[in-house]
Order: C-alpha cells, then sequence, then structure tokens
C-alpha cells in the first residue's frame, strides 16, 4: 500500500514502468502456485496406492471436479449464474460416447473432439447469455440445459433416446493403457486430464484476463470505463468453460462406457453449484475439494436413504445459504499463501 | 383450429394464475425464486388429498389450496425467505433450489412418484358446442375464473392502499419504510398472497399440466419464462406473456408434435433477442 503512496510523488515516465514491473510482479505473485495446491496433487497420486479398493469413487470425484472447476471460471471469476453448465457436459459424454461407437475408440481422441463440439455450442449460446439481467440469464442457461435434454431424449436414432447410448468400449489410453476392470487406469487418465485442465484453466484465470474477468463481475460499467471488453471477454471464458465441461462430461463416458440421459438432468447443474459452493468460488481449487465432500457426502446419504437422499441434499443447499456461504468457505483464506518466503521479493 | 387457440388460451390463463405470485416476489422483491413451483405442487396436492381420501367437493378444495399454500407460503417467508432479501442472487438460487429437493423428495415420500388424478365434478367434465367450436367445459370454467382473478389483482395493486404501499415498498425500501409503511408486513402478505395464487394454480391444473413430484422442475422454465419475457412492472405483461407461452405451446404440441417441445424454446431465444429486457418493461435493472 504504501509502495503506491511513493509512486504517486515519482515523475510520470519513470512511474510507467515502475508500475510495469509492479504489475508485472503482482501478477507473477498472484500466479505463484501455492503449497496447498502441490498437497492437493500429491494427495491425488497417493489416493491410487493408498485405496486401491475405492478406484470408482476417485474416479467419480475427478470427473465431478472438473466439471465444477469449469463452473468456476464462469461463475467464480465472470460472475454469471448458470444452471444450465450441464448442457455442455451432457454434450461432451454424448460425442465421447458417439466417437468411441463409431469412430475412433481411442479416448484422448475422443477427448478433444467433446470438448471441441462443446466449445463451439458455448460459444453459440454464450451471445445469448450476454443480454439482460441475472434473471434473463438463469432462464437461458436453465432453457439451454433444458433444450439439450430434450434433443437428446427425441433424437433416439442417434442418441438412444431414454436408454442412453451403450455396447461401446473405449480402446487403450494413446493405444497404451488398457482399460481395467478395477478403474485403475481409469483414475489414473482422469487426474491426468484433471491436472492438465486445471494447470491450463490455472494459466487462464490467473494471467491479466482472469483479472479483467473479477472487474466485470465486480462492476461491468466500470470495467468498460477501463476499457475492458466485457463481452468480448464474457464469450471467450464461456466457451473455454463449455469446452472443458464438455472433456469432464467425456471423461464420465469414456470410464463406464455408458451414457444415459441423466448426464444433462437439471439436477447436475445444481450438484455442480454446490460443489462449488462447499468449496469456495473464484479459486479454481474450489471445485476439487467441494467435489470431494460432496461426492462422499452424497455417497454416505445415498447407501442411508437410497430414494431420498435428494432431501438432504436440499437441505444441505438451504442450511449452506443461511448460515452464509462465504462464513463456511473461509477456510480456504488459512490455506498457507507462500510456498517459500524467499519468493516474495518484497 | 378454434379449439385450440381455446386450449392454448386456457393453458395460458393457468400459466399466469401460476406464475403471477412470482411475478411479484421475483420482479417486484427482486428474489430469485425458484422454489415458486412447490407452492403450486403443495395446493395440487391439497386437492388431491381432499378429494381422494376424503370426497370434497372440488370447489371447496380450490380455497384449501389457495390457504393452505399461503400458510406454508407464510411460514416459510417468516422463517426463511426473509433473511436472504438482501442476499446476492446466487445465494437465492441455491436456497431456492435447496427448497424444490426438499419438496420433491418429501412429496415422493408421502405421496408416492406417481402421477396423481382427481375427478372433476360431472358439470365441468366433459365438451360442449359454442357456436360449432368445441370448448372444453372445465377450460372454460378456467378461463372465466383466471380471467376474474387477473381483473381483481390489477385493482388490487392500482387502487387499494395495500396495492399502493407494496409498489412504495418495493420503489424504495427505505423511504417506504421511513413513511411508516411496514415494509416487512407487506412483503410477508405478499409472499403469502402469491405462494396462494401458486397454490390455487396448482389445485386448477392438476388436470391439465398433470402433477406429479417433479412438477416444480418441469415448470420451472415456464414460470421464468413468463416472468422474464412479461417484464414486472405490470399485471398485464405477464398476462400477455402467459397467453403467447400457452397459445404457442399447445399449438406447437398439435400442429408440430416431433418439435413441440422446441417450440417455447424457441420462442424463448427470439424474445430475448429482441427484448432483452421484457416485452413490458420499465427499464433495465
Amino acid at each position: 500500500m504504501s509502495a503506491v503512496q511513493q509512486d504517486t510523488n515519482v515523475t510520470a515516465p519513470s512511474s510507467t514502468a515502475t508500475a510495469e514491473a509492479r504489475a508485472a510482479k503482482l501478477m507473477k505473485r498472484r500466479s505463484r502456485i501455492r503449497f496447498f495446491e502441490i498437497i492437493v496433487w500429491i494427495a491425488a497420486i497417493a489416493a491410487y496406492f493408498v485405496l486401491p479398493s475405492k478406484m470408482l469413487i476417485l474416479t467419480e470425484i475427478a470427473i465431478l471436479a472438473l466439471f465444477a472447476v469449469s463452473l468456476d471460471l464462469v461463475l467464480g471469476f465472470a460472475g454469471i449464474v448458470s444452471l444450465g453448465h450441464t448442457a455442455f457436459f451432457g454434450l461432451g459424454a454424448y460425442v465421447a460416447g458417439l466417437m468411441a461407437m463409431h469412430f475412433v475408440a481411442e479416448p484422448v481422441t475422443g477427448l478433444i473432439v467433446a470438448g471441441i463440439v462443446s466449445g463451439v455450442l458455448g460459444l453459440l449460446t454464450s451471445f445469448l447469455i450476454l443480454r439482460g439481467s441475472d434473471l434473463t440469464r438463469l432462464m437461458t442457461t436453465l432453457g439451454i440445459g433444458l433444450m439439450m435434454a430434450e434433443v437428446a431424449n427425441q433424437m433416439a436414432w442417434l442418441t438412444g433416446g431414454a436408454d442412453g447410448l451403450s455396447g461401446f468400449s473405449p480402446g487403450p489410453v494413446l493405444g497404451l493403457f488398457e482399460f481395467d476392470l478395477f478403474g485403475k487406469v481409469g483414475y489414473v487418465y482422469c487426474i491426468a486430464v484433471l491436472f492438465v485442465s486445471t494447470m491450463i484453466m490455472r494459466r487462464i484465470a490467473f494471467s491479466p484476463f482472469g483479472m479483467s474477468l473479477k472487474a466485470i463481475k465486480g462492476n461491468a460499467m466500470r470495467s468498460a470505463m477501463i476499457a475492458v471488453p466485457a463481452r468480448k471477454r464474457i464469450v471467450t471464458v464461456y466457451t473455454i468453460a463449455a469446452v472443458f465441461a464438455g472433456v469432464a462430461g467425456a471423461l464420465l463416458t469414456q470410464t463406464t462406457s455408458f451414457v444415459s440421459p441423466d448426464v444433462l438432468a437439471f439436477h447436475r447443474s445444481a450438484d455442480v453449484l454446490l460443489v462449488l459452493v462447499i468449496g469456495g468460488t473464484g479459486y479454481l481449487y474450489g471445485g476439487i475439494f467441494g467435489a470431494v465432500f460432496f461426492t462422499l457426502i452424497k455417497d454416505w446419504l445415498s447407501v442411508i436413504t437410497p430414494q431420498y437422499w435428494m432431501f438432504y441434499i436440499g437441505m444441505l443447499l438451504v442450511i449452506l445459504v443461511l448460515i452464509g456461504r462465504e462464513r463456511l468457505a473461509r477456510w480456504v483464506e488459512y490455506l498457507p499463501e507462500r510456498f517459500s518466503k524467499k519468493e516474495d521479493g518484497q | 383450429m378454434l379449439t385450440i387457440l381455446f386450449d392454448g388460451i386456457a393453458y395460458g390463463m393457468l400459466l399466469f394464475i401460476l406464475a403471477c405470485g412470482l411475478t411479484v416476489t421475483l420482479g417486484l422483491m427482486n428474489f430469485i425464486n425458484l422454489a415458486h413451483g412447490a407452492f403450486a405442487m403443495a395446493g395440487g396436492y391439497v386437492t388431491v388429498i381432499m378429494m381422494n381420501r376424503y370426497g370434497i367437493s372440488f370447489y371447496w378444495c380450490l380455497p384449501a389450496a389457495f390457504l393452505v399454500s399461503a400458510a406454508i407460503g407464510l411460514i416459510l417467508e417468516r422463517t426463511l425467505y426473509q433473511w436472504l432479501y438482501q442476499a446476492p442472487h446466487l445465494d437465492q438460487v441455491l436456497f431456492s433450489i435447496g427448497i424444490v429437493f426438499m419438496a420433491i423428495a418429501a412429496t415422493d415420500y408421502f405421496m408416492g412418484g406417481q402421477q396423481q388424478l382427481i375427478n372433476l365434478p360431472p358439470e365441468l367434465s366433459g365438451r360442449m358446442d359454442v357456436f360449432g367450436v368445441g370448448v372444453g367445459r372445465y377450460r372454460l370454467f378456467t378461463i372465466i375464473l383466471c380471467a376474474i382473478l387477473a381483473v381483481v389483482l390489477q385493482l388490487i395493486l392500482s387502487k387499494t392502499r395495500f396495492g399502493s404501499r407494496l409498489r412504495a415498498a418495493v420503489d424504495d425500501r427505505r423511504v417506504a419504510i421511513g413513511l411508516g409503511i411496514n415494509v416487512p408486513v407487506v412483503f410477508a402478505l405478499t409472499f403469502a398472497f402469491g405462494s396462494g395464487l401458486a397454490g390455487l394454480g396448482g389445485a386448477m391444473g392438476a388436470e391439465i399440466l398433470g402433477l406429479d413430484p417433479n412438477f416444480p422442475l418441469k415448470f420451472m422454465i415456464y414460470f421464468l419464462i413468463v416472468v422474464s419475457v412479461g417484464g414486472t412492472s405490470t399485471v398485464s405483461g405477464p398476462f400477455l406473456a402467459a397467453m403467447l407461452l400457452g397459445i404457442a405451446d399447445v399449438a406447437g404440441k398439435y400442429y408440430v408434435p416431433a418439435i413441440g417441445p422446441f417450440v417455447i424454446y424457441g420462442l424463448m431465444i427470439i424474445m430475448l433477442i429482441l427484448r432483452p429486457n421484457g416485452l413490458f418493461t420499465r427499464g433495465g435493472r
């Protein structure tokens, strides 16, 4: 803070130079890899060795985490409340299924194609969310989600309708690693994809681009006054988020060898919002933490009440909001900020 | 052709009654309440229980549905909703989705997941001919009742003291409090009234729209379209939007059954492109 005050006394040209230098330093500090991130990834690798019998649920967590992290780009950074993010997840799932069925059984190719197709849908629909208030955005995103579900249901010749797609099996990953019965390869595959995707999204989110998104979230009009093109930024980030949501959907298809219309169901959109709320928004890893909690809670609940677990999920949502989700997500601030003191450089 | 128009109008009228409570909470109080359908479902189930278990006349069920839903609305508003009027929209969305989930699971638990049917009184079932147009008696009844309700609503909002208090409270909460208007009470009563109307709509719609535990989710998008297309400043805006939606949906499902479900989404997108802030609006919010 004091540095800013000193800076105002310096003459104009040199202050630009120092401001630039300081901005660069700030960006560097924001994007520095934090201590807890390393722990997260070590834990993910350790889980493979420590919990060999829990591979399936761990895979589920990894997929949900990727889905939630992609929503965090839209919600936590751009501030758009979306009720239809599952449209991209579901589209990715179906595309990956169809790829494996008719074209290439190799999963990574399917993953990329699914991401691209979902991204195209994201790009097309992003123009609809530029307009109107929060309410119209809710309506539009919800409408797109429902429309995709209806499309999947109606185009039974392509998607299998209510029965879903089955009877395909993805080939070995990159032609090397065959999926096994215990889901070990599936887990490693999902974690690898989650890692790469999170790193890409992290790079995007903690760049000047991500900062400008947060500015738009804070106040769209003021951010326009400092020359941030809000519309363009929102279109871009919505498309990127759609790509990764599609990748998450594709992962689900490839690890389960099955696509059901459930991938497009409304409750998935609500679930992923809940995941983000549990984990906290605006720093990407909230999706991962939230996915772990949420999947464990859901697993536990569906053992107790197989039919009515939805009630308790609803109750959890209500309680979370009434207590205040900021207050609950505050534990995030206690995560160690710096990897080492030396890097700080101040 | 005219029959379809007629059915569409009846459907639209129902949507209006269902959604106009939401117009108030969402539009005027600026609270995104996705759980509105849950109140409608409560009204529908009250009717089903009263008619099928206790054999009470359909005409008594309608006010009962209104009162029960209004009571539930009042209780929830006082206990839960009122804390969230100032909360960000995301919180409101999450909260009301939570309520929807709880309502669905609870209904499933108590009433079972199957579609509920009601037996209309004989004078309301069947069709009759009016000037050569086949008219369902129940639909005619729906239209008349809803039209009366719409007029009454408009009068309450524009002519009564309560209506002006509500409008004042919405326009500027702080000034309204300063003028001695008890804003929380006004909001609570309005919320209860809106929930009651939804319950009434749910009771009347059990025959036309169907009733099962997923009702709140199935019709959520319809309510949102009515409110956001119609705008929130008047009663007539959502009314026209509901009519349009009702007629388009019925006609779409009749003429082009294959793409029937997409008609309303198409309509929604067109509306949004042409008039992003609603058909009738008092400027950006």
